[in-house]
């Protein structure tokens, strides 16, 4: 075990990735020899050449589209998008193309080997352009996978796993965590498995369900709810898509009240495909309305960060309102 | 201009002028004139008797398989079909120039290239029939093939989004080692788009054994290329990307054959891209869903039927005395019936059974979809007769 923060963690997983199999690629806009605008490539290009770490020009469509034809070629790309509030311009490479390869092909071919890493995430005073959490739009895309660590070690068995995945994966990585999060990381080479939520402690009133950075904020709050003796249990999504649908139902059979923390807008976030889902299989245990705390329906703002993000106090107050129903 | 430095070698001048526009005049290579005799014999490229008439049927083969589709689309056999006619000499010229291992990104309108890799007759109709036979398992519009033993790789309906696809392709060629390229073919229209921008610029900077193949068939749909572009097509943009380009005659085979040969050597020796902008005409209609009287004329038309590629390429085979007419007689009688058959054929094998449906999605179908599968058999066994091409067969 090696103390880690999130950042360090992610470059270990890329090294350990690079070092297992030659044909990991590396690229993206400033990835190379400066190793990336958040340092998470660092030193990569020294280790593994300038072949298999490089910089692209500044196209996110370019880049996605490159890798699409890397991954279809038999290479194992890691593209990095530099926020994920500009993987917009790659939309339609990876809604249409990436997400339907293997598909529209029969099977013949696939970007299975593909990984697109982007920090995504507020908290970090980036107003419009630096703090989006676009996991919402990708997971109406068939075909793609999402997965969202909230710390270190998280991130590097997670990244791991995504990378030898033989679908496309989107891995969003919490920027505000980067280095804020600082955990015990296991050395060498290990996995964690996608499409699994992660009970991070059970309890037995309310369900408690988050994913990326938002894991923290809703343990802060269940810190609060446990002092007026609420026992909440806490699931960590960890992949959006496929989603661990049995875990969270399972929980919700035992607690009979669940609540959804997000940081994206409410309409159309990813909470409301789970409330549904769990509304369908758990209608008689319910005891209380599906409660989802959200970002609002804006863009997100400079000035007023701190009141946009659904943090530990409105989930403390969401909380409550459950238990009282 | 390899040396150019943008901090301290840029050229000085003290005169305040803009560049003019029609400053580089990029000229069409040509081999064969409009009646087939060769305009600079010590151009020509040194082309086999054998391969020459493998050019000149599988164009004919192209034509003729494009007419009788068509045909069968009129009819209501098949739902879509987007021929190639008058453009065979640019896509089959191509083809004869690459190698069978180089991979082949298309867009739509190279059913030539496949033909002349040996896709058979009943290939190409089990996909544009979408039965079980088919490689994409009935998924995709017809025209959208695809088939990893000849490289060429499965067509999308989205223009341009092959352009940086191929560059990525081929850079994994080149890291792999690999005696291969990959040639990109789009319309000028897709040249358009965003991808045509951000793949070219990639090639170029990442060193991508590619060549982008440009059809500059005047029109895309019915936008004519001066509502497409201003500049001097699409072969003046290879230059300001830093890539070597040539435009050629793209109704002359011969021509793009010796282009797309010298390309191919450049991409493989030298690492990089190669752009060829093909100048032809699209004869055929956009597509079946299309009527070209609305946005061109016939006089037009007819001026381009008179520069038909396949008939110059014929002219000249009859100079080399290679021309056989008894035997193209007997080879499109030939392709006639077994078009005939292959399509009898394909429209009555059955589509893919129900549960294909979720395969393919992902490596294994995750818990939804086996889910969605499972509400879907059941509702279907419920109301046979209002799905019956899975009825029966929906496990």
């Amino acid at each position: 075990m090696a103390k880690m923060n999130l950042l360090q963690a992610i470059n270990d997983a890329l090294i350990t990735a690079m070092t297992d199999d030659e044909k990991v690629m590396v690229f993206g806009e400033d990835v190379g020899h400066f190793g990336g605008v958040f340092r998470a490539t660092s030193n990569l290009q020294e280790k593994f050449g300038k072949g298999r770490c490089f910089n692209t020009p500044l196209t996110e469509q370019g880049i996605i589209g490159f890798a699409n034809g890397l991954a279809s070629q038999g290479s194992v790309p890691v593209a990095e998008i530099q926020f994920g509030d500009y993987i917009f311009p790659a939309f339609d490479q990876i809604v249409n193309e990436t997400a339907k390869w293997r598909y529209r092909s029969g099977g013949q071919f696939t970007t299975g080997t593909l990984t697109i890493r982007t920090p995504y995430g507020g908290g970090i005073a980036g107003g419009h352009y630096h703090s989006q959490s676009p996991e919402a739009f990708f997971a109406h895309i068939p075909g793609m996978k999402i997965v969202i660590p909230r710390n270190p070690k998280q991130a590097k068995g997670l990244l791991l796993s995504s990378i030898r995945d033989d679908n496309p994966v989107l891995f969003m990585e919490p920027k505000r965590l980067y280095r804020a999060a600082v955990g015990e990381v296991p050395e060498g080479d290990y996995e964690l498995p996608l499409g699994k939520a992660d009970v991070v402690k059970e309890g037995k009133d309310i369900t408690l369900l988050a994913w990326g950075a938002q894991v923290e904020i809703i343990e802060k709050a269940a810190e609060m709810a446990e002092k007026d003796g609420i026992s909440c249990e806490i699931i960590d999504l960890q992949s959006i898509l496929p989603w661990d649908v049995e875990t969270v139902t399972q929980s919700v059979f035992k607690t009979g009240r669940l609540l959804v923390n997000h940081e994206a807008p409410l309409t159309g976030g990813f909470a409301s495909e789970i409330a549904a889902s769990v509304q369908e299989r758990c209608f008689l245990y319910l005891e209380a309305p599906i409660a989802r705390v959200c970002g609002l329906d804006t863009p997100y703002p400079l000035a007023h960060e701190k009141e946009y993000m659904p943090d530990h106090l409105k989930t403390y107050e969401a909380i409550k309102r459950t238990m009282d129903y | 201009m390899q040396d150019r430095n943008h901090l301290s070698n840029v050229g000085i001048t003290h005169d305040v002028a803009v560049i003019s526009n029609g400053l580089i005049d990029i000229p069409m290579v040509q081999l064969l004139d409009e009646n087939g005799n060769e305009t600079n014999t010590k151009n020509t490229p040194n082309l086999s008797r054998e391969e020459a008439i493998k050019i000149a049927n599988t164009m004919q083969y192209t034509r003729l398989l494009d007419e009788r589709m068509v045909g069968a689309q009129r009819q209501g056999r098949i739902s879509f079909y987007l021929a190639c006619t008058g453009e065979e000499a640019a896509v089959v010229g191509s083809a004869a120039a690459l190698e069978d291992q180089d991979m082949v990104m298309s867009q739509y309108r190279e059913q030539g290239v496949l033909a002349y890799r040996g896709y058979t007759t009943e290939q190409f109709m089990n996909q544009m029939f979408s039965n079980k036979k088919d490689p994409n398992k009935g998924r995709q519009m017809p025209i959208h093939y695809g088939d990893k033993k000849l490289n060429f790789m499965t067509v999308s309906s989205p223009l341009g989004t092959q352009i940086p696809q191929a560059s990525g392709y081929a850079y994994g060629q080149k890291m792999a080692g690999q005696p291969a390229i990959t040639i990109c073919y789009f319309g000028e229209g897709a040249a358009s788009e965003g991808d045509f921008h951000a793949g070219v610029n990639m090639a170029a900077v990442l060193n991508c054994p590619v060549i982008f193949f440009c059809r500059n068939n005047g029109y895309a749909i019915s936008t004519p290329s001066e509502e497409q572009f201003a500049g001097d097509g699409i072969a003046s943009r290879g230059i300001g990307y830093g890539v070597k380009t040539i435009r050629v005659d793209g109704n002359d085979a011969l021509a793009v054959y010796a282009a797309t040969k010298q390309a191919r050597e450049i991409a493989l020796a030298e690492n990089c891209p190669v752009l060829i902008e093909a100048m032809t005409y699209r004869l055929a209609a956009h597509s079946t869903s299309d009527d070209p009287s609305g946005y061109r004329s016939k006089d037009e038309e007819e001026k381009w039927r008179a520069k038909d590629p396949i008939l110059r390429f014929n002219l000249w085979l009859e100079s080399k005395g290679w021309f056989d007419k008894e035997a193209t007689d007997k080879l499109l009688e030939t392709s006639r019936a077994d078009i005939l058959a292959a399509v009898k054929k394909a429209e009555k094998i059955d589509v893919c059974a129900l549960p294909d449906i979720i395969e393919d999605v992902y490596d294994e179908a995750p818990w939804h979809l086996k889910e969605q599968l499972a509400d879907l058999q059941a509702h279907i066994e419920k109301y046979p007769e209002a799905y019956p091409k899975t009825a029966g067969r929906t496990r």
